[in-house]
C-alpha cells in the first residue's frame, strides 16, 4: 500500500476513484471551488469522474438517488456550504427514509470561521443529522481519507443511506497524507448479514403449515441486491403462494406473473389487501408495515402468524409484533432458507393452498383496476395503460412524482426487473421525477427513461429540463395534466365535503411551448384517439421531450382504504358504484 | 410483554466522536421519546469510548424500541437495559444545599446521618450535604429536607451497571 501525499481536495477525487465512482451530480460555490478546481485538472489529464451540473442542489439530491436505484451503485454528489446543503435536505431526507444510498460532500466556511455566522455558513452536520444515516464534519486533514472511505462503507452497507462529509475550505487546501480504502475498518458499525438458522427453521415450519399464506415483500429486496431477486423468485414459485408488494418493492417479482396479486396498502389491489386481512401466515421480506400498507393497525391482519426479515432490527417489532423476526441480508437469508428448505424436504400444504387460490381468484374477479374509458377525453389510467403497453418491450426505467399519477403508474404499469422504478415512497416529494430521471439516464444512456408526472408537480423541479438538455440527456416526461393537485384533490372530495381548497394549479404554462423554450421537444394529446400515435413520437424523439397529456380533470384513485380503516374496508370506486359493490363485499368479508 | 409504564435505565456503548451525544439525543426527542435523566463521559480513554445512562419512562415495548433504534446510530455500540429491577445497579449523588437555623437545622443535620450525607460545607445558617446512593433514596432524603430549609439541589442522573459476571 502506498501513502500519498496530496491536497484535500485531491484526496476527495482519489478517494471517488478508488470508490469506482465514476459520476457524481452537483452545484459549484466558494466552499467546494478547491474540489471543483481538481475536477477542471481532473479533466485535462482524462480523469473518469464525469460531473453532472445540476440547476438546483435538490436537483442535485434526486438525481443522485435516481442513478442509485436504477444502477445499484452509491449515488454522489457535490455541493456547496450554507445554501448549497439546506436545499440539499429533502433529498437527504428522502433518501434516508426509502433506504438509498448516497453519499453528499459538501463545502464548509473554513475552519476558524465555523460558529461565526460566515457568509454561507449552516450547522451543516447539525441541520442533517436526523435525515442522515451518519454525518462528519472534518477537522483535520489527516481524517479526511478516513472517513472517506467510512462514508462509503456506512452509505452502502446495511439498512442503505444517506451520508454527508462536510469539508472547511481550508482542509481542502491543506497537504496530508491519503490512505486507501483497504486500510480503513470503521470502528464499530458492523451489519449483521447472516440470520440464526434456528431462526430461519422456524420460519420455514411455519411456511410448511400455513393454509392461506402470503408473501409480502418490500424495497429492502430490491436493496439487497440482484442475488436477493433471484433467489425471491426461487423461492416464492418453490412453495407457489401468492405475492403481492409494497410501491418500493415493486419489480422484484415479475409484475405480469400470475402469483403477483398486484400492489398492498392505500391504493393496492382488493385481493392484495383481502389476502393480507384474511391470511393466516405473512412472509414479511424487507418491507415495514408502513402506515400506508397496514392501515388501521389494529385490525391489520388479525389472525394471521408473521415472519419478518429485515436487515435493520429496528424496523422488527417497531409497528406490528411478529412471530419470528429475522435479521440480516435478504439475500443471505433466503439463500439459507432455500438450502434448509429443500435439505429438510419441507412441503406445503397443497389442499388449502389450493382452495386460497380460489379464494384469491374470487378477489381478482372483483376487478378493482377496472375504469370507465371515454371516447372524448383521456382517463388518466388509460394513459398509463397505453404508455405501458406502448413501452413494455423496451426495458423502460419509469420514475415519477407524487400524486394520483404515481399511483396509476404504480397500478397500471406492470415491472419485469428490479431497479426499473423509481419514486419517493415514504418522503412523498413533489419534484423528485425529473431530477431522478436525469439520474437514471446517467446510469443507462441507451434505455428508455420515463418521468411520469403531474403537472403540478414537475413545476417543483422544472428547472432540470437545462441539465437534460446540457447534457443530452433524452428523459421523457409524461405529464398526466388534470389541472388539479389530483391527489390533494381527491381527500378534498372524500373528506372535506369537496371544498377545493388551493388544489386547482391556475396560471399553468404552455408545456408545450415550456419544452420549447428550453430545446426540448414538447407534444399534447387531448384526445384518446390521437394518444397512442403521440406516445410513439414521444419514444422515437431523440431528445428530451415533454408531453402535456390532458385527462379528464376529476378522476379518483381506486381503490383506496381511507385512513384509520382497516383493509377489509376499501372503497372500490365512485359513489354509483360503491353501494353496489359494498353489498357484494359484505358477502365476501 | 407488560404494557406498564416505569422508569428504564438504558445504558448506552458510544465511540467518543464529536456529535454522538447529539445524535442520542436527536433521535430520543425525534422520536417522540422522553428522558428523565441521562449521564455521560468517557469510560474508556484508549479506544475513546464513552457510556451514556439514560433514564427513561416507558413500557418495556416503548423502551425496547428505543434500544434498537438507538443502536442503528452509527457509532453506538450497544444499548442495553440496566434498570435496577431487572438485574441492574444504579446510583446517583446529589449536592442538597439547606438554608435553616435553630431547631430545623439541627433535624437536617441529624437525618443526613441517618442517610449517611457528608457536609462538605458549611456557614452558620446553611448546609451543602453530599449524598450518594440510589435514585430512590436521594428522593427520600430531599422529601424529608423539604419542611427544613431545602434551598437548592444538583443532582448527577443515574449511572448504572448490570449485577454479577456480565459484561456490556
Amino acid at each position: 500500500m502506498v501513502n500519498l501525499q496530496m491536497t484535500g481536495a485531491q484526496m476527495v477525487l482519489k478517494a471517488l476513484e478508488d470508490h469506482q465512482v465514476d459520476t457524481i451530480f452537483g452545484y459549484p460555490g466558494g466552499a467546494v471551488l478547491p474540489i471543483y478546481d481538481e475536477l477542471a485538472k481532473a479533466k485535462e489529464t482524462n480523469n473518469p469522474i464525469r460531473h453532472f451540473l445540476v440547476r438546483h442542489e435538490q436537483g442535485a439530491s434526486h438525481a443522485a438517488e435516481g442513478y442509485a436505484r436504477s444502477s445499484g451503485k452509491v449515488g454522489v454528489m457535490l455541493v456547496t456550504s450554507g445554501p448549497g446543503v439546506t436545499n440539499s435536505v429533502t433529498g437527504l431526507t428522502d433518501a434516508m427514509m426509502d433506504s438509498i444510498p448516497l453519499v453528499c460532500i459538501s463545502g464548509q466556511v473554513p475552519t476558524h470561521l465555523i460558529g461565526t455566522d460566515a457568509f454561507q455558513e449552516c450547522d451543516a452536520v447539525g441541520i442533517t443529522r436526523p435525515c442522515t444515516k451518519h454525518n462528519w464534519l472534518v477537522k483535520d486533514i489527516n481524517d479526511l481519507s478516513r472517513i472517506l472511505h467510512e462514508a462509503f462503507y456506512v452509505a452502502s452497507t446495511g439498512r442503505p443511506g444517506p451520508v454527508l462529509i462536510d469539508i472547511p475550505k481550508d482542509i481542502q487546501f491543506q497537504t496530508g497524507t491519503y490512505i486507501g480504502p483497504e486500510t480503513v475498518k470503521h470502528k464499530s458499525y458492523r451489519p449483521k448479514l447472516k440470520a440464526n438458522i434456528d431462526r430461519i427453521d422456524e420460519a420455514l415450519k411455519l411456511i410448511a403449515e400455513s393454509e392461506m399464506p402470503i408473501f409480502y415483500t418490500g424495497g429492502g429486496v430490491i436493496n439487497s441486491g440482484n442475488a436477493a431477486v433471484q433467489l425471491l423468485r426461487e423461492f416464492v414459485r418453490l412453495t407457489g403462494f401468492p405475492i403481492t408488494s409494497t410501491l418500493q418493492g415493486l419489480g422484484a417479482f415479475p409484475g405480469d406473473d400470475n402469483q403477483f396479486i398486484g400492489m398492498l396498502g392505500m391504493h393496492g389491489t382488493y385481493e392484495a389487501n383481502m389476502a393480507m386481512n384474511k391470511c393466516d401466515l405473512m412472509i414479511n421480506i424487507g418491507a415495514r408495515f408502513d402506515d400506508r400498507i397496514t392501515g388501521k393497525i389494529d385490525e391489520f391482519s388479525p389472525n394471521s402468524k408473521k415472519i419478518h426479515i429485515d436487515i435493520d432490527p429496528s424496523s422488527i417489532n417497531k409497528i406490528v409484533r411478529v412471530d419470528v423476526g429475522l435479521v440480516g441480508d435478504i439475500a443471505h437469508v433466503l439463500e439459507d432458507a432455500i438450502k434448509l428448505w429443500k435439505s429438510k424436504v419441507y412441503k406445503i400444504n397443497k389442499a388449502p393452498i389450493k382452495d386460497w387460490w380460489k379464494t384469491i381468484d374470487k378477489w381478482k374477479e372483483m376487478d378493482s383496476l377496472k375504469f370507465e374509458k371515454d371516447k372524448e377525453t383521456i382517463k388518466p389510467q388509460h394513459a398509463i395503460q397505453r404508455l405501458y403497453d406502448l413501452t413494455k418491450e423496451k426495458d423502460a426505467f419509469i420514475t415519477t412524482e407524487v400524486g394520483q399519477h404515481q399511483m396509476w403508474a404504480a397500478q397500471y404499469y406492470k415491472f419485469a426487473k428490479p431497479n426499473r422504478w423509481i419514486t419517493s415512497g415514504a418522503l412523498g416529494t413533489m419534484g423528485f421525477g425529473l431530477p431522478a430521471a436525469i439520474g437514471a439516464q446517467v446510469a443507462h444512456p441507451e434505455k428508455l427513461v420515463i418521468d411520469i408526472a403531474g403537472e403540478a408537480s414537475i413545476l417543483m423541479c422544472i428547472q432540470e429540463m437545462s441539465t437534460a438538455i446540457q447534457h443530452k440527456l433524452p428523459v421523457k416526461i409524461f405529464i398526466i395534466n388534470n389541472q388539479y393537485m389530483g391527489m390533494v384533490r381527491q381527500w378534498q372530495e372524500l373528506l372535506h365535503d369537496k371544498r377545493y381548497s388551493h388544489s386547482y394549479t391556475d396560471a399553468l404554462p404552455d408545456f408545450v411551448k415550456l419544452a420549447e423554450a428550453y430545446g426540448a421537444k414538447g407534444i399534447r394529446a387531448t384526445t384518446p384517439g390521437e394518444l397512442d400515435k403521440a406516445i410513439k413520437e414521444m419514444i422515437d424523439y431523440d431528445g428530451p421531450v415533454i408531453f402535456d397529456c390532458i385527462v379528464t380533470e376529476n378522476e379518483n384513485v381506486y381503490p383506496m382504504i381511507p385512513s384509520g380503516k382497516a383493509h377489509n374496508e376499501m372503497l372500490l370506486g365512485n359513489e354509483s358504484e360503491k353501494e353496489e359493490i359494498s353489498e357484494e363485499g359484505k358477502v365476501l368479508l | 410483554m407488560e404494557d406498564i409504564t416505569s422508569k428504564h435505565t438504558v445504558s448506552v456503548l458510544v465511540d467518543n466522536e464529536p456529535g454522538v451525544l447529539a445524535r442520542v439525543i436527536g433521535l430520543i426527542s425525534g422520536r417522540g421519546y422522553n428522558i428523565d435523566s441521562l449521564t455521560v463521559a468517557e469510560v474508556d480513554a484508549e479506544k475513546h469510548i464513552s457510556r451514556i445512562t439514560i433514564v427513561a419512562p416507558g413500557t418495556e415495548e416503548t423502551v425496547n424500541k428505543m434500544i434498537s433504534q438507538l443502536e442503528r446510530i452509527v457509532p453506538v455500540k450497544r444499548a442495553v437495559n440496566v434498570t435496577y429491577e431487572k438485574h441492574g445497579i444504579e446510583r446517583e449523588m446529589a449536592l442538597i444545599k439547606i438554608v435553616s437555623t435553630g431547631e430545623k437545622r439541627v433535624e437536617s443535620m441529624r437525618l443526613s446521618d441517618v442517610f449517611r450525607a457528608k457536609v462538605i460545607d458549611t456557614t452558620h445558617d446553611s448546609f451543602v450535604f453530599e449524598l450518594n446512593g440510589s435514585p430512590r433514596k436521594i428522593d427520600a432524603f430531599i422529601d424529608l429536607m423539604k419542611p427544613l430549609g431545602l434551598s437548592e439541589v444538583s443532582r448527577t442522573g443515574v449511572v448504572a451497571i448490570a449485577r454479577g459476571t456480565e459484561k456490556m
